[in-house]
């Protein structure tokens, strides 16, 4: 019982790591309607830029607020390249125009800083701490608290500015926004830049983890599941989401994964939202959608 | 082109239903087969046919297959690579398991495999659409490649799943040459691209299309939804598990289940943004550009003075140009290269008036 409970608690806080690459999904959807396939390359990008930074001497605080310019510039050149020429297009075509531009996020970045894997020491001991008779990850409660922190945030900034006022705006209803006068264009920098926001700090946390490396920007695919069951337009869903695929995972790897052949966890979370869909086709937070004729 | 239709009439339907009604379009693929066929087994040599016709042909073919899925019926698909595992796989182990079943029946049944498992995970469409069917066909992918890497009863318990192509051979042909397998693909193709056509034009393809522009019109109508669109996963997968033999039997000659990873899904669905979604010529002009594109922009980086981009910056380069290509189709032509073809056949059908 007691390592059931391990297992579990340890894959929670795994599952906040993957809420938080899924967050930055959700912004980009409610605001835009975009399904952001880049925000893995965005991730990987962004950690990136810092830890080159860092490894060129720059201090931490200035390697942040460079790494975080650098996306808000992505963000103006995604709305003016991408955004803006697309505009009510299908949402496939804008998926598969992310596609494309996580391709040239993914190239550009190691064009610019260079393929190898970079080490990426945030401060932060990774020795397992015992609480109540568990080992658990010191690194993964300090994953878990900042993502708390972030959800917080992101919560203040929505709910209680002006800013967050026009955001939750586009968010219901993109059409009527514009005629209140909100500038859907601006609306979309922000939020992408805010999803660059996002990026970077799920970013340095996962960087941490595994090195900063090409395979960070493959935390898309992991973000994926999570979407999907907690639905694309919650928060709140995302990170339940994770909570549930982190937890899921770590269970089925450690009690399913010795009966079936192990290395079960790269496709586990997608037959579990498959199962999540057949139930709930919205996900569990997500909008349902009407049908007209 | 520099023809025109004036004097030719049709005198009977069947004539009007013709896919090339004139006789100058004809007598033009006529000739471009006969240039497949046999023009280029004397003009080629072996790197061609390795390295550029041979991978052409096997993407055109697997382009189709997603085509017929997403451009025609509209169910948007990453797990076309995964397909094309099934396909490889099933295809070795019906030629491994029975001895003496003819190569081209062996590619059938593989394909067929293949159908069964598109099918298989193509029944969620039923129930949701869009996104939320991205995470049916991930699945398919991550979890095929699974599949072949951990049972080694796939691939005949052989270190770490990789399969060898068997002999190829048909009615006592030996078809191991390069020419030979160049046919053997060219022969594949050909055949499943008439077919790819006429489905197309088909009751199916219309059905097809009527639930790709709007599925609950489409059920209004009387369209079975679940019958067309399991139809399309199945053809499609029959399609791409073809496409995939030929790709391991036929180009590469051994293959293990990660040369099917997520990448070539992307790659083959790049073929069918550039060349044309919903149109059957795209598919051949979207895999020539991703087949030539990386030997071209290797070839213009050495004609650069020599140190100016290093060779590891090519990837890079290369992957950035896909990536913003992508787009700048998207935005300027989403019909891609086949829309391109087709407006400039319009003006050159009146050239050089204007009107």
């Amino acid at each position: 019982m007691e390592f059931f409970l391990e297992v579990l608690i340890g894959g929670l806080l795994a599952g906040v790591m993957y809420a938080l690459v899924a967050i930055g999904f959700v912004l980009i959807y409610k605001a835009s309607g975009v399904f952001n396939f880049a925000q893995g390359a965005m991730v990987l990008f962004s950690a990136l830029t810092f830890v080159s930074l860092l490894e060129r001497g720059v201090p931490f605080w200035l390697a942040f607020v460079i790494s975080l310019a650098a996306m808000v510039l992505l963000a103006l050149a995604v709305e003016r390249v991408v955004l803006r020429p697309l505009v009510n297009r299908s949402p496939i075509t804008l998926f598969m125009a992310t596609l494309g531009l996580s391709y040239v996020i993914e190239g550009g970045a190691q064009a610019l800083w260079g393929a190898q894997v970079h080490g990426l020491e945030l401060g932060i001991s990774d020795e397992p701490l015992e609480l109540g008779g568990m080992l658990l990850s010191q690194f993964d409660i300090f994953a878990a608290v900042t993502a708390a922190l972030l959800v917080l945030a992101l919560s203040l900034l929505f709910n209680k500015t002006r800013i967050g006022l026009s955001l939750r705006a586009v968010a219901d209803d993109p059409l009527a926004a514009l005629a209140m006068g909100i500038r859907l264009q601006r609306v979309w920098v922000l939020v992408w830049a805010v999803a660059g926001f996002v990026g970077l700090v799920a970013g340095l946390l996962w960087g941490a983890r595994l090195g900063v490396q090409f395979s960070l920007s493959l935390v898309v695919l992991k973000a994926l599941p999570v979407l999907i069951i907690g639905g694309f337009t919650s928060i709140s869903g995302a990170i339940v989401g994770g909570l549930i695929v982190g937890a899921s995972e770590k269970l089925a790897e450690v009690y399913l994964g010795p009966v079936i052949g192990g290395g079960i966890e790269n496709w586990f979370p997608y037959v579990l939202a498959l199962l999540f869909l057949l139930v709930r086709p919205a996900g569990l937070f997500g909008d349902r959608a009407i049908e007209r004729v | 082109m520099f023809y025109q239709e004036a004097g030719q009439f049709s005198t009977r339907y069947a004539q009007d239903r013709r896919v090339f009604r004139l006789r100058q379009d004809r007598y033009g693929l006529v000739a471009l087969l006969l240039l497949a066929f046999v023009g280029v087994p004397y003009l080629g040599n072996d790197y061609w046919f390795s390295a550029i016709l041979i991978p052409f042909l096997v993407l055109s073919l697997a382009g189709l297959g997603l085509n017929l899925l997403t451009g025609y019926a509209g169910q948007l698909s990453l797990g076309s690579a995964a397909f094309m595992a099934v396909g490889a796989f099933a295809t070795y182990n019906v030629e491994l398991r029975v001895p003496g079943s003819p190569l081209l029946l062996s590619m059938a049944l593989g394909g067929g495999v293949a159908a069964l498992v598109a099918v298989l995970f193509g029944l969620p469409s039923l129930r949701i659409k869009g996104f939320y069917l991205l995470v049916s066909t991930l699945a398919a992918q991550f979890f095929v490649t699974w599949a072949l890497t951990r049972l080694s009863w796939f691939s005949n318990n052989s270190a770490s799943g990789v399969i060898s192509a068997p002999r190829l051979e048909i009615l006592g042909v030996d078809l191991n040459s390069p020419v030979g397998r160049y046919l053997l693909t060219l022969g594949v193709v050909v055949a499943l691209f008439w077919l790819g056509k006429n489905l197309v034009r088909s009751e199916l393809g219309r059905n097809w299309m009527a639930v790709r522009d709007m599925d609950t019109a489409a059920a209004v109508m009387g369209i079975a939804l679940l019958k067309t669109k399991l139809l399309a996963f199945a053809i499609s997968g029959f399609f791409l598990g073809v496409a995939g033999a030929l790709w391991a039997f036929t180009y590469l000659g051994t293959v293990e289940p990660h040369g099917f990873d997520l990448n070539r899904s992307f790659q083959i669905l790049f073929i069918i943004i550039i060349g044309g979604l919903g149109s059957i010529l795209g598919n051949f002009l979207g895999a020539a550009f991703i087949v030539l594109f990386p030997v071209l922009l290797s070839n213009l980086v050495a004609l650069l003075p020599a140190g100016l981009i290093d060779a590891g910056q090519i990837e890079n380069l290369q992957k950035m140009a896909f990536g913003a290509l992508i787009i700048v189709f998207l935005v300027k032509e989403p019909e891609g290269l086949a829309r391109l073809w087709q407006k400039f056949r319009e003006r050159a059908r009146l050239w050089p008036l204007r009107y």
